[in-house]
């Protein structure tokens, strides 16, 4: 008898539980890929320490630095000391424990370090149908080659360190539909606000995604990882696209990624995965591409989200509303085109690849910076760097009177002193506009490269088909 | 980890929906590397001014606020970031409950792993709760339920493994390891994993 059908997350679920889940039991769940980086795993290898435990599989844990670490050149490569003495003692103890326990680690001045999120797909070290877990909430990224990827916390980094394995119970699946065209000008990242903008910030607790329909299938790797990346925007621990021969494409040749015979039975199993026909989902959700707008965030979560031609919802007597308006300096009614922008910063696991820093500099070729306004780009891996180099976009936004910063999350979250100053406004390509995310009393538009360069350039928040 | 069985305590009530994890301990102070030294910095932006006095009119900073273990939060409680650093931070400073209408995953897990009881509840109650702050509540985890001075009980849902661990204060990593035979037949059956 054939088995019923299967979604793509149903599938990876069941190849890796070394015990299925009872109802007095979760399951255990087997990890084929660990990242680790500088922030949340110290306490976790002290855990190790005091336990007198060893790494179960440390070839299959991989570390970075990424966070806490600086992105101006003389203190990555120059010599000169990184400023946050805490930051320091991070990294040393990233590099500490990645010898005692013998992990591999791509270090501070390592030619492949970059954001975790950025340097798995881009090493070929995720692929479809693994299950990858990281400290980390936007592991949900890795999703977009049809692995099974979700962030964990510390105690559980502990878990996967000294068992390979979680306890896990099994999420519910929602389908995200998408069809239509996107626009010119529109892209990846208005998708993905667009859809959390619909469901809500809490829309997919407990919920695997599945992003699923034409418009995806056209969308290249970078874009899906946008997309994938900012499910736990909506509160979906994980996103998943199933693979297809855009991923093969992408993954072909990666250092990390089978080789020759070992490819090509790979290959046959990546294309068992996608969702039979008839898997039936939990939820499901239809968004039609097509009619979607350049979408920007007013607010203090990334579900308060406008199209850019938009104004300030009215929500009268909403007290938590007016609260996050007020720590906007936002009235509502009010338009937010033409907002003066004070910083803009493209970069981020959400925006850092280089087909983000393409569309940047698409728009800032021949122009300039505004006057008083700082932007900052931070390519998401060392390897982007060079491969934007390569292609001389670093001149344009050099030439623009960007900073070009090397890689690492930067100012996503203002860890490593890339601040942005109280009171300002900052249209990022990051992933969250909570308050003080970017800094004490920073105010953040989340949005597209394409529209942070477009801002940029104006001074103001701008459609950056003004400028196509 | 200390099994917990009742908790006993007045409330706090945070009327703030969505609270993130950057609200409850922001990225600065994730510069740390061990677990302690978080609670003096929960909700650290709403708490202390820019001169790093506490703000009088913030909820913890009230004198009421002293010695109450369950916070009563807005909708949505939790969103964001995986930093362990967030329940770390909470239970330092004393909370060992914290009620909302919705708890992010991420969140929850971690709270879980840290003797921190996350407790959802309807609307109708947590309603009731945010209009009576310092109220006296009991949370008991034999009956999964939350008991109201009005002498309504409300069940709330915790999943029974993690209630078995909370109660009788059972470590997950000592639970998988003690799988280990079943993760080598796994790693039998899959051959060597993947090459890397
Ligand atoms: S870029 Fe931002 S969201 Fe991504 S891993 Fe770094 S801090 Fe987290």
């Amino acid at each position: 008898m054939a088995s019923s059908p299967q979604t793509l997350f149903e599938k990876v679920w069941h190849r890796h539980e070394v015990v299925a889940e009872t109802p007095a039991t979760p399951a255990v769940l087997y990890i084929d890929l660990h990242l680790i980086h500088e922030v949340t795993s110290p306490q976790a290898f002290t855990v190790l320490r005091e336990r007198g435990l060893k790494l179960r599989r440390p070839e299959l844990t991989f570390a970075t630095m990424d966070h806490s670490t600086p992105t101006r050149t003389e203190q990555v490569f120059g010599g000169a000391p990184i400023t946050i003495e805490a930051a320091a003692r991070q990294v040393r103890e990233l590099e500490v424990n990645c010898a005692a326990f013998g992990v591999e680690l791509l270090g501070l001045r390592h030619a492949r370090r970059g954001i975790v999120h950025i340097i798995g797909p881009e090493l070929g070290l995720t692929q479809p149908g693994r299950t990858v877990v990281c400290g980390d909430s936007h592991t949900s990224t890795h999703g977009a080659l049809g692995a099974l990827a979700f962030g964990i916390g510390t105690t559980e980094v502990g878990h996967v360190l000294a068992t390979q394995c979680l306890l896990q119970r099994k999420p519910r699946t929602l389908a995200i539909n998408v069809s239509g065209k996107l626009a010119g000008g529109v892209t990846a990242k208005d998708l993905i606000l667009a859809i959390i903008g619909k469901i809500g910030v809490a829309g997919g607790t407990g919920h695997v995604i599945e992003y699923r329909g034409e418009t995806i299938r056209s969308l290249g790797l970078d874009e899906r990882m946008t997309v994938c990346n900012m499910s736990i925007e909506a509160g979906a621990r994980a996103g998943m696209i199933a693979p297809d021969e855009t991923t093969y494409a992408y993954l072909a040749g990666r250092p990390r990624a089978p080789q020759g015979a070992a490819w090509d039975e790979a290959l046959e199993g990546w294309r068992q995965l996608p969702t039979d026909v008839g898997a039936r989902f939990d939820r499901e959700v239809d968004i039609d591409a097509a009619s979607l707008e350049p979408m920007v965030t007013y607010g203090t979560n990334p579900g308060m989200v406008i199209p850019i031609s938009g104004s300030i919802p009215q929500r009268p007597g909403d007290a938590a509303y007016a609260k996050s308006l007020a720590y906007m300096g936002f009235e509502p009614g009010r338009p937010i085109a033409e907002q003066p922008v004070n910083v803009v910063f493209v970069g981020s696991c959400t925006n850092g690849r280089l087909s983000d820093l393409r569309d940047a500099a698409s728009l800032l070729r021949g122009r300039k910076v505004a006057r008083g306004v700082q932007m900052l780009v931070v390519p998401g891996s060392q390897e982007v760097k060079r491969e934007a180099e390569a292609e001389g976009l670093h001149t344009v936004f050099l030439e623009a009177g960007a900073e070009w910063r090397e890689s690492g999350c930067s100012m996503c979250l203002g860890m490593n002193g890339d601040l942005v100053p109280k009171g300002q406004y900052a249209v990022s390509t990051s992933n969250r506009n909570f308050e003080g995310r970017q800094g004490v009393g920073a105010r953040t538009l989340l949005a597209s490269p394409l529209t942070a360069a477009a801002s940029a350039v104006r001074g103001r928040l701008t459609d950056p088909r003004e400028l196509m | 980890m200390d099994p917990i069985k009742t908790l006993r305590s007045r409330t706090v009530v945070l009327p703030v929906s969505d609270v993130d994890t950057d609200q409850i301990i922001p990225a600065r102070f994730l510069t740390t590397t061990t677990r302690s030294g978080l609670g003096a910095n929960l909700f650290a932006d709403w708490r202390y001014g820019s001169d790093g006095t506490p703000k009088p009119d913030f909820v913890l900073n009230r004198p009421e606020a002293k010695g109450c273990a369950i916070l009563v939060a807005g909708n949505n409680f939790g969103c964001g970031s995986s930093r362990e650093h967030a329940p770390w931070a909470l239970t330092e400073y004393g909370f060992r409950a914290v009620v909302s209408t919705q708890i992010a995953d991420i969140f929850r897990n971690n709270s879980l792993k840290n003797g921190l009881v996350p407790v959802i509840v309807d609307q109708g109650t947590h309603g009731w709760l945010m209009e009576h702050p310092g109220t006296e509540v009991t949370i008991d985890l034999e009956s999964t339920s939350l008991k109201l001075p009005t002498g309504e009980s409300v069940r709330f849902p915790l999943e029974p493994f993690a209630r078995f661990c909370l109660m009788n204060g059972v470590d997950e990593l000592g639970f998988l390891l003690g799988r280990e035979k079943e993760i080598g037949a796994y790693e039998q059956r899959q051959g060597a994993g993947y090459c890397v």
